[in-house]
């Protein structure tokens, strides 16, 4: 394997002074995608938004070689992460043209790209986004990640809450996207992790328990049952 | 009728004194979360230093009054950019010590100001326009309250335009709604944040000459005591919205100005009980948001 | 105190000076109540500090004044530190305290015990109908909120000069004060009546930060959905909390009236609000000796600091100088700022941080930093960890490395239902 483009060690974040991610380390190749996985509360997205610097964290990021575990998140994105937070996170009071415009950071945007990804959004483009539907927000949010020559996205459960209909619609963009930069992705649903993600990073409180090939993880019947609670109710880890 | 009239018309003049100080306020907090106890200082301090250059320039020109209201919009512009800089950034995210600072600032300025310019209002005279009245339909208004209502619908008018039109615009209107993903966007928000405060200061700035010339004089508690009226236009309007400063200034204002005509000068009463009938039954404010 | 019988002796084997340590605030306390009742029979001269020896009138009523001060910081240290409720009107029930005193002591001619309790009974109703509306909202907006009400109680006591002489203020009924406490040459029982009540305030300020009522006033601080969660509710909490303090400073004013020999509008002014937050912001949020301190500091400072002004050495300055040094509320509110921004524990905080490093033991949380993230949405947002300007952080920072922390999961026990 080629040296990865995101390298996280005894990464800890903390929110109002608890303690939600204790020790996470884990690399991400530089091409496809790499799922993480876990049961609700874990720390995935705390792991994230700690990447992102939108928790206080410690622990060592290195970003293409380089550290960016003491930059403001700006500075992050700046450096070529591309974000797409859990809940979309629109600003519903811009139109969806504001919401991209806001987004682009380089002289060429690909905005190409991404009107031929999400024509949907054209037509809409004078739209208040707080007025899209889910799977329409999911795309805005998205496209603002996509429009930028990133080095890697990281992707917070974009099929939540989605018809299973928008969720393939969803998968399918990733995919596309995917084929240009590699996409750290948090999700839930594991058929679209199966169909999408070639590496996962298991996560239980706030500790990678497992790191590997995400369709091995995922036919392990008793692995995805013990670490991820499917098909188990009321079991505990 | 010509009561009615006279009342209404004044009160909307008021208002549109109380939204040059609520509007940057609104802002402020709205994106900040700071609730800026200084800005009656920038207020005062504009119109100190307005009245200076209208004794300078020759009290009595249109002239010495616009360049009073520029330099005014300027030094709170200039206020306000220092405050921003030097008391609140070191204190990102820490909003309740960063209102402390501005409360400690407003009343060291008040004190100094008072050094200065001595404990006594200064009168101020302008042009001999601003003390006659225009007749509307019998109604005789005196005019400084046309220019009051002048001077915020321009101040009005521009920060619509820059809001909606310009990228900074659009990054304080996303920035209200959700500061951080504002950040994840890779937008450095804090020059945003020292953008609103230069643009409150400004109005505020205009808000304080304007404001000594309807007192008809100057002191240095002249913006503590528009500061509290300001403070309920913002809570009233809701917290952060430009449109709602505006809509709860004119209402407030009118209301007061009412009250105080035929209820026997109750009006501050009245505009605290509307705060209290605003919090009961719409908590975030007549345009606010939901928190 | 004497407190000789030992605790549960599984304890006894702890560190002999645990148990001192223990009680010394208490025999700290004590012994300096019993030294501050002393004073007006001693002969002591404290230069600079005192304007003449302490048995004198003059020393008596501003020592005081301090100690009204004093009271009415711990009662806003209540609302702030303990329950986490930044109030810009807290100026309503002192001064409305020393205005219902005052008026009833003037217009119904009723002799000072029973108006006392209908002046606290006024101020009850007052607190309960502010305080019910105002604690609607938190943050900031209840800090707004709150400067409204005091705003309108300072224009009602302004605009009815009939009732409240207006600008010129009330004068004290003396006709309905008993002798022994009016003319200056009692000053000294006066005197030990005001530090009976700030020892009466700081034992209620005791008991509420001890009483459940405390304790679920600082959770609701920290967490106000966790406490609703638990099935509680944080509005009868705090809105207790405001009330008891709203009293408290009630009885202060009470005590202003009858040392000042009536009042002025600026006692309910929302200058006095700020001036008695510098007082406990000063003295260390969340810290009853520290409010303490916090107010006889500031009104000693401000007191000599006006009699400073006047001095030819700073008379003598040239006026870039000379202007800000007459000012004392200049110095106030530079010193002020200063200690928020660096100094952010306050006296106390600062104090404790050291006295507890020798120690070797944990300080327990207080100061501003306690207070961070009170203002509502506090969405985690912009640079945190070191990027951030660091700012003067205590030893509150992230997630000491000492200190290992329980696997928790923060979303609670969500047994695994995934989709």
């Amino acid at each position: 394997m080629s040296d990865p483009i995101l390298r996280v060690s005894g990464l800890r974040c903390s929110i109002a002074g608890q303690q939600v991610v204790e020790d996470v380390s884990f690399e991400v190749p530089p091409v496809g995608i790499t799922a993480v996985l876990g049961r609700n509360g874990a720390g995935k997205t705390s792991t994230l938004r700690g990447i992102m610097g939108l928790s206080a964290r410690r622990g060592e990021i290195v970003l293409a070689g380089q550290r960016i575990d003491a930059l403001p998140t700006h500075r992050v994105v700046q450096r070529g992460v591309g974000y797409v937070p859990e809940d979309r996170e629109v600003f519903g009071t811009l139109s969806v043209a504001e919401n991209l415009a806001l987004a682009e950071r380089q002289a060429q945007p690909r905005r190409e790209f991404v009107a031929e990804l999400f024509p949907d959004l054209v037509k809409r483009k004078d739209q208040a986004a707080g007025s899209l539907s889910g799977g329409q927000q999911q795309m805005v949010s998205l496209a603002r990640a996509l429009l930028n020559d990133n080095r890697i996205l990281l992707v917070d459960e974009p099929t939540k809450g989605l018809a299973p209909q928008i969720v393939d619609d969803v998968a399918d963009a990733l995919a596309e996207a995917s084929k240009t930069v590699p996409v750290l992705l948090v999700e839930q649903n594991l058929d679209v992790v199966r169909r999408l993600a070639a590496g996962a990073v298991v996560i239980s409180s706030g500790r990678v328990v497992h790191t590997g090939d995400a369709a091995e993880i995922l036919d392990d019947e008793a692995l995805t049952q013990r670490l991820l609670g499917v098909h188990a109710s009321g079991e505990a880890a | 009728m010509s009561a009615v009239v006279l009342t209404l018309i004044t009160g909307v003049g008021l208002g549109a004194l109380y939204f040059l100080v609520a509007s940057g306020l609104s802002l402020i907090y709205g994106l900040m979360h700071v609730l800026n106890f200084a800005h009656g200082a920038f207020l005062s301090l504009a119109a100190f230093i307005g009245w200076q250059t209208a004794q300078a320039l020759g009290v009595s020109s249109w002239w010495a009054l616009l360049a009073s209201i520029g330099v005014g919009a300027l030094v709170g512009a200039a206020f306000a950019v220092f405050t921003e800089l030097v008391l609140i950034r070191p204190l990102y995210e820490r909003h309740i010590e960063q209102v402390l600072v501005t409360v400690g600032l407003a009343l060291a300025a008040v004190a100094l100001f008072e050094g200065i310019w001595g404990s006594d209002p200064l009168t101020v005279a302008g042009p001999p326009w601003l003390k006659q009245t225009t007749v509307v339909l019998g109604a005789h208004i005196p005019n400084i309250y046309w220019l009051l209502i002048l001077a915020a619908a321009l101040v009005l008018g521009a920060l619509v335009l820059f809001l909606k039109k310009t990228r900074y615009g659009m990054i304080i209107r996303a920035g209200v709604e959700n500061r951080a993903m504002v950040t994840a966007l890779g937008i450095d928000v804090r020059r945003a944040f020292t953008l609103v405060f230069a643009i409150g200061g400004a109005a505020a700035g205009i808000g304080g000459v304007l404001a000594m010339h309807y007192m008809t004089f100057v002191s240095a508690h002249l913006g503590q005591t528009l500061l509290i009226f300001a403070f309920i236009v913002t809570v009233v309007g809701g917290l952060g919205s430009l449109a709602g400063a505006a809509i709860a200034s004119v209402l407030v204002a009118v209301l007061q100005q009412f009250a105080n005509f035929y209820l026997g000068g109750t009006g501050d009463f009245i505009v605290v009980i509307m705060l209290a009938a605003v919090l009961l039954l719409r908590p975030r404010g007549l345009l606010g948001r939901k928190a | 105190m004497t407190t000789t019988t030992a605790q549960p002796s599984t304890r006894a084997t702890a560190q002999p000076t645990a148990r001192a340590t223990r009680f010394l605030p208490a025999i700290v306390g004590v012994a300096f109540i019993a030294l501050v009742a002393m004073l007006p029979l001693l002969n002591i001269t404290v230069p600079v500090i005192l304007p003449a020896p302490t048995y004198m009138p003059g020393s008596l009523a501003l020592i005081s004044l301090c100690m009204v001060f004093a009271a009415l910081a711990l009662s806003y240290n209540m609302l702030l530190g303990t329950a986490g409720m930044l109030s810009f009107g807290h100026a309503l029930a002192f001064g409305g305290g020393a205005y219902l005193l005052g008026v009833i002591l003037d217009r119904f001619e009723v002799p000072l015990v029973p108006a006392t309790l209908l002046a606290l009974v006024g101020g009850l109703a007052v607190a309960l109908l502010a305080g019910s509306i105002a604690n609607r909202v938190g943050g900031i907006p209840f800090a707004m909120v709150t400067l409204a009400f005091a705003e309108a109680g300072s224009v009602l006591v302004r605009r009815n000069s009939g009732i409240t002489g207006g600008e010129e203020g009330l004068s004290l009924a003396t006709e309905q004060v008993p002798d022994m406490l009016v003319s200056v040459a009692n000053t000294r029982n006066l005197y030990w009546l005001i530090l009976a009540m700030l020892v009466v305030v700081y034992l209620v300020a005791l008991w509420v930060d001890r009483s459940r009522l405390g304790h679920l006033a600082r959770a609701a601080r920290e967490n106000d959905q966790r406490v609703r969660v638990l099935g509680l509710h944080p509005y009868t909490a705090k809105l207790a909390i405001f009330v008891i303090a709203s009293l408290l400073a009630g009885a202060s004013g009470m005590a202003y009236l009858l040392l000042q020999s009536g009042t002025v509008p600026h006692a309910v002014s929302a200058d006095l609000t700020i001036t008695v937050l510098v007082m406990v912001v000063l003295g260390g949020v969340g810290y009853r000796w520290g409010a303490v301190v916090g107010g006889v500091v500031y009104t000693l400072l401000d007191q000599r600091l006006t009699v400073l002004a006047g001095a030819d050495a700073i008379q003598g300055l040239p006026a870039v100088l000379r202007i800000p040094l007459s000012e004392p509320l200049f110095l106030l509110g530079t010193m002020f700022v200063l200690v928020v921004m660096f100094l952010p524990g306050g006296i106390a905080g600062t104090v404790d941080k050291v006295w507890s490093r020798r120690q070797g033991r944990v300080r327990k949380s207080g100061g501003l930093e306690a207070l961070d993230g009170l203002d509502g949405p506090a969405g985690p947002a912009g640079p945190a960890g070191p990027a951030g300007p660091a700012g003067p952080a205590g030893p509150a920072g992230p997630a000491d490395p000492a200190d290992p922390v329980e696997p928790t999961d923060p979303a609670g026990a969500d047994r695994g239902v995934q989709t």
